[in-house]
């Protein structure tokens, strides 16, 4: 049993002893506005569909993989456009740093104090996001190539290059590594995960001075350009829905994907028998030595706006709570890895689960960090075509995000 | 016309050309002017279900009341303008005083955002341009020649590449060059390499951005001279004829000069639409071997979970710039020819 099935396990003895108005789906009493902006995806998307189950409220919701883009706007009119946001460790930040999202300690209070600490989100003491599931970036691999090639499964990027190397050289596959490294987000969120894997920061202690054009930088770096020899010569414009479908066509054999598209990948659509039932989930490797895996934990959670009525707020909140019932959970249970009691780990969970439980770093909720990332995204593409150096790309790295950094006010 | 009637009469183009060209342009000078307060950053614990960690954040309070006194933000002069994602002056500077040869500094300046994104938006612009003129010219002379029973259809499917939206037509042309589509499978069994992968190559991606520049854009200057071609006399032709002209003969002396005009027009909107080339970076995914103007506003804008509404607006303004420029000599051009015909 995991860390984190065990944390689930304790929670749940929790919540059967106190009242459970929580879990109970009954009971969904609320009046008002809820207005839900979310991103796109199935465990999202039933959370919406049981809140607009909600007795009472006036439930509306927008799914859009463009929610990032347009959250900060919507929830800054005054009503807000949306009560409630959507959101992730990342674009919480833009949130809070705008001050557009409420406390909710009163609402919990009110409402839902059974709702397990795990999934209360703070900031400085109090409460800004009920999460509901956890994502992370994980291995996949086919055990029936590993097993043709006579390699054992890898537990460090060092074994995935050996691997790799083994299943090429055997003529098995010749490019048997896939990750999502699409220019622009995906390829800085590789970068941010191999490099807190070497066990490196990105802002010197107490400041918004970056600091990864160090060795630790280059190391990472180097690693990612090995992983790509070995990646199809596109690599350069995958992005998950592009690795999800090579996975599915069999094209890989070693893949590091997010944990959420697991459940899409071992059912019974999209892809073959010989795929599916060889795809196995496991843990992040780790990587040069360390002990933190190379990747980070995500949470998906919902917040209430700042700029609306106390009535919608509470409106907002009942029914979201509504939306994460037991029912809903147990309803969609190999949607997502849950964080609710109620949620029984599948095949589908295990790689997440394992990553969370070797003490994988959640993606810090920094207000500069997505400076950071956009900065990354954009200025790693010349050296992985081999183009320009480590140093220089480090070093472009720093500058890009120095002059946005200056532009938000974050450095002088 | 009496000046009243005259005023009477443009007020409302004036109205709308101030409120919807004007306006807009002073919001995006005076925006890209301004930057963000500087951050009041305090420390806290945040906590989620993987644990406690002691982070900075934004102090609202402060910042509330920052934002009060001048919702705009701080006033920045032309910093924005001349920073590293701009004009780089310090860095183009740097670059002069360190580097020794040419190619030195020239890569230097390359692996600047603003100049990568310029030297691929003038190179898209100036190799695009005159090859739409081109084959939008033989396509209108040879739809011209055909039978009166194909011309219907022949035009029709010309026309289908302008018809499809841009973004479509790239991601179409994406999917069939990739190494399992169409065109990428078939280059692969012509040049016989495994490994040959037009998405992967900067050098490749390019000509592929701009060979799908002329597709979509040849159909829009077909048309115009196809238009031209209707105009031009029999008479003239025929006269030609007589004289003993061949077929290249009556292109080169008659033709070409009734339709010089339309070349300029076709010119002119050209420029301007080749200038501010997006969708096809988009939709190639091109992103990491060419970048535009356009797709730098963009990515500002859209990049990351923060908007550098600043940045955007300084590149935007000088998107403005490098347009008036471009289109100048073409404008000096028409008013010498406007000027020329009043006399």
């Amino acid at each position: 049993m995991t860390k984190m099935t065990k944390l689930m396990g304790a929670t749940a003895v929790a919540l059967t002893m106190g009242a459970a108005a929580y879990a109970d789906g009954h009971g969904c009493g609320a009046e008002g506005r809820a207005s839900i902006l979310s991103n796109d995806f199935a465990a999202v998307n039933a959370v919406s569909a049981g809140a607009a189950e909600c007795e009472g409220a006036d439930v509306t919701t927008n799914a859009t993989t463009e929610h990032r883009d347009i959250q900060v706007a919507a929830l800054t009119a005054n009503p807000a456009e949306y009560t409630v946001a959507v959101v992730a460790n990342s674009s919480i930040v833009a949130l809070l740093n705008e001050g557009l999202i409420r406390p909710l300690d009163d609402l919990i209070a009110a409402h839902a104090p059974d709702i397990p600490m795990n999934q209360r989100i703070s900031v400085g003491g109090e409460v800004v996001a009920i999460a509901f599931m956890a994502n992370a970036q994980h291995l996949f691999y086919r055990s029936d190539v590993l097993e043709a090639a006579g390699v054992d499964v890898p537990t460090t990027y060092e074994e995935v290059l050996a691997a790799a190397e083994e299943i090429r050289s055997q003529g098995l596959m010749e490019n048997p590594f896939i990750t999502n490294t699409a220019v622009g987000w995906n390829l800085g969120e590789e970068f941010i995960n191999m490099y807190l894997g070497h066990g490196g920061d990105f802002f010197e202690a107490g400041s918004a001075n970056p600091a990864i054009n160090n060795e630790t930088g280059v190391a990472t770096l180097e690693m990612m350009k090995a992983l790509a020899e070995y990646s199809d010569p596109d690599f350069l414009t995958f992005a998950s829905n592009e690795t999800a479908a090579e996975w599915e066509a069999g094209n890989a054999a070693l893949g590091f994907m997010w944990g959420s598209r697991g459940g899409p990948i071992l059912d019974d659509e999209g892809s073959t028998e010989e795929v599916t039932s060889t795809t196995v989930l496991a843990g992040a490797p780790t990587v040069a030595g360390g002990d933190t895996p190379a990747s980070t934990l995500w949470w998906d959670g919902f917040t209430v706006a700042s700029n609306i009525s106390d009535e919608d707020a509470e409106a907002s909140f009942i029914a979201m709570v509504h939306g994460m019932r037991d029912e809903v959970v147990s309803a969609n249970n190999d949607a997502a890895v849950w964080l609710s009691p109620a949620y029984k780990p599948g095949p589908a969970a295990a790689g997440v689960a394992a990553t969370a439980a070797s003490g994988t770093k959640p993606y810090p909720m920094i207000p500069f960090m997505g400076l950071m990332h956009t900065a990354l995204g954009n200025e790693l593409a010349e050296f992985m075509q081999g183009e320009e150096s480590a140093e220089q790309a480090l070093a472009d790295v720093e500058a890009a995000y120095i002059a946005a950094a200056t532009e938000q006010g974050f450095i002088e | 016309m009496p000046h009243k009637t005259f005023m009477w009469f443009i007020l409302p183009s004036a109205l709308a050309m101030f409120l919807f060209i004007f306006v807009p342009i002073i919001s995006v000078i005076v925006q890209s002017m301004h930057i963000e307060h500087e951050q009041v950053l305090i420390e806290v614990e945040n906590c989620g279900p993987f644990g406690c960690t002691p982070e900075v954040n934004v102090d609202q309070e402060a910042m509330r009341q920052l934002r009060e006194e001048q919702p705009l933000g701080r006033f920045n002069g032309l910093g924005t303008y001349t920073n590293r994602a701009h004009l780089a002056f310090d860095e183009v500077g740097e670059a002069w005083a360190t580097q020794d040869t040419w190619s030195g500094f020239l890569s230097a300046v390359y692996n600047l955002p603003f100049y990568k994104a310029l030297s691929f938006t003038l190179t898209f612009t100036f190799v695009v341009t005159p090859l739409v003129l081109l084959f939008g010219l033989f396509i209108a002379l040879g739809v011209n020649s055909l039978p009166r029973v194909f011309k219907g259809p022949t035009i029709f499917v010309s026309l289908l590449p302008m018809i499809v939206t841009p973004l479509v037509g790239s991601l179409i042309l994406f999917w069939m060059v990739d190494a399992e589509g169409v065109l990428g499978a078939a280059l692969q069994n012509i040049f016989d390499d495994n490994s040959l992968s037009l998405k992967a190559s900067p050098w490749l991606t390019w000509v592929m951005l701009m060979v799908y520049g002329v597709w979509s854009s040849t159909p829009f200057a077909f048309v115009v001279f196809y238009a031209g071609l209707q105009t031009v006399p029999e008479d003239t032709l025929e006269a030609a004829s007589l004289d003993g002209a061949g077929r290249w003969q009556k292109v080169r002396y008659v033709v070409f000069p009734y339709v010089a005009p339309l070349a300029v027009f076709i010119t002119l909107i050209q420029l301007m639409d080749n200038f501010r080339v997006f969708e096809p970076i988009v939709g190639f995914s091109a992103q990491a071997s060419a970048t535009s103007l356009s797709w730098v506003i963009f990515n500002d804008l859209r990049g990351g979970d923060v908007q550098l509404f600043g940045s955007a607006a300084a590149t935007s303004v000088l998107t403005i710039c490098g347009v008036a420029i471009l289109l100048t000599p073409v404008l000096i051009r028409t008013w010498r020819d406007f000027n020329r015909k009043r006399v």
